[in-house]
């Protein structure tokens, strides 16, 4: 154990358990809590699925239409053509990132302890979320979905029209004017996507692990650190959902936009 | 930091699980959720349509009792007249029997009367006779006098 400082403490928390992986180096603690609380929450959602009923629905499966409404109604509010596709993908990505965040509310030095000692992991963080190559193979992967869904609206033609030719005219001078603009839309979309959640959660745990450091200073500041760490993991609570929800949103937004015509 | 792997990890898992999602999730909830939805259209309708039928029912059977009351009515008023009619004729029936009764009985009387007149007359005719032939010691010839008899029994 190496001398515990302030410094040793944030490093501590904010360094990322990395592993070789086919040549390259991976965030072991990323990918393997992503994956599980994926596998859980979609196992979750089968369990409903396998015995879904027409008739009465039991306590779960209510539960769960509520919240698949709830996600197809969002949905249906941006883009209300087929949502065979726009629908799972929305669901999917509320309920995963909801999980993710929600594994803020683990005290962060409890779980360090539980990985250091148990699963004899240092430097294992809880919070995927937090981590920007979650949220950019989201952002990433719903930025490619847009491209995709775009080229099979308009066509490859149509979208590379568009990409010369809107929003400002399609007059040969304004191609250049138009396709800048064009790149700086597609550009924001995933950097402002993914580093908002990105952003929000990574505060949240820096916030929590100040309030730690407090706590480590006496008796005042552990009273006072543990009372405001409870005001904010109970705020927090709205952050986790909120967030979830916007980054489901602008899924769904994206999406939406991509099959509009210029 | 290290940006690379993790991404392309995690994106696969993304793409993993929306197509678990798409295939296995949401197209069997939303089946049950909108044939649900349908069937509580479906029975919603049946219950309106069993409230107007039933308000339909309840005007006709309204109408039928309405109409059987006024029937009812109709054969009772029908009864009374007819039991009015039936007394009636019992009494004019009545009445004429009496009067015959009365009619014949007084005719019998006025028989027996005359009867009984005719037989006095006889017996005095007789008696008469038995008189006469007693004072004239003779007999009285019946065809000789006949004419004379008859006379007298008309005069008695």
């Amino acid at each position: 154990m190496h001398e515990l400082t302030p410094t040793s403490y944030i490093e501590h928390h904010l360094a990322f358990r990395e592993m070789p992986f086919l040549g390259g180096m991976i965030h072991l603690d990323s990918v393997v809590i992503s994956l599980l609380l994926g596998i859980v929450g979609l196992w979750l959602l089968r369990l409903a699925a396998v015995r879904a009923t027409a008739g009465v629905p039991g306590k779960w499966q209510a539960a769960v239409e509520l919240l698949l409404e709830f996600v197809d109604d969002q949905v249906k509010s941006v883009f209300p053509g087929d949502r065979r596709f726009v629908g799972p993908l929305s669901l999917t990505v509320f309920v995963w990132v909801l999980l993710m965040n929600a594994m803020d509310f683990l005290p962060v030095d409890i779980m360090a302890w539980f990985y250091e000692h148990v699963l004899h992991q240092d430097h294992f963080r809880s919070v995927p979320t937090a981590d920007v190559n979650t949220t950019f193979a989201l952002a990433l992967s719903v930025f490619a979905l847009m491209i995709f869904y775009s080229i099979k609206a308009k066509g490859l033609f149509g979208w590379l029209h568009e990409l010369f030719c809107a929003p400002f005219g399609s007059h040969p001078l304004l191609w250049a004017f138009n396709l800048l603009f064009n790149i700086v839309e597609y550009v924001s979309k995933p950097l402002s996507h993914s580093l908002r959640l990105y952003g929000n959660m990574y505060a949240g745990e820096i916030i929590f692990l100040l309030l730690g450091m407090w706590a480590a200073t006496g008796w005042v500041g552990a009273v006072l650190g543990g009372l405001l760490s409870t005001g904010w993991a109970i705020f927090h609570i709205l952050i986790v959902v909120l967030q979830a929800f916007i980054f489901m949103m602008l899924t769904a937004v994206y999406i939406a936009m991509a099959h509009e015509h210029h | 930091m290290n940006i690379g792997l993790t991404l392309v990890s995690q994106a696969v898992a993304f793409f993993l699980f929306v197509w678990f999602a798409a295939k296995f999730v949401w197209p069997p909830l939303m089946r049950a959720i909108e044939t649900r939805q349908k069937q509580m259209a479906e029975g919603l309708a049946a219950a309106e349509k069993g409230r107007v039928e039933l308000q339909q029912a309840a005007r006709r059977s309204d109408e039928e009792l309405k109409g059987a009351r006024d029937r009812a009515q109709d054969i009772i008023a029908q009864a009374e007249k007819r039991a009015a009619e039936i007394v009636d004729e019992a009494r004019t029936a009545a009445r004429s029997e009496g009067e015959r009764l009365v009619a014949g009985a007084q005719a019998e009387i006025e028989q027996s009367v005359s009867r009984a007149r005719e037989t006095l007359r006889d017996e005095v005719a007789a008696l008469a006779v038995a008189g006469a032939e007693q004072i004239l010691r003779r007999e009285v010839d019946r065809t000789a006098h006949a004419e004379l008899l008859a006379q007298l029994r008309r005069d008695l």
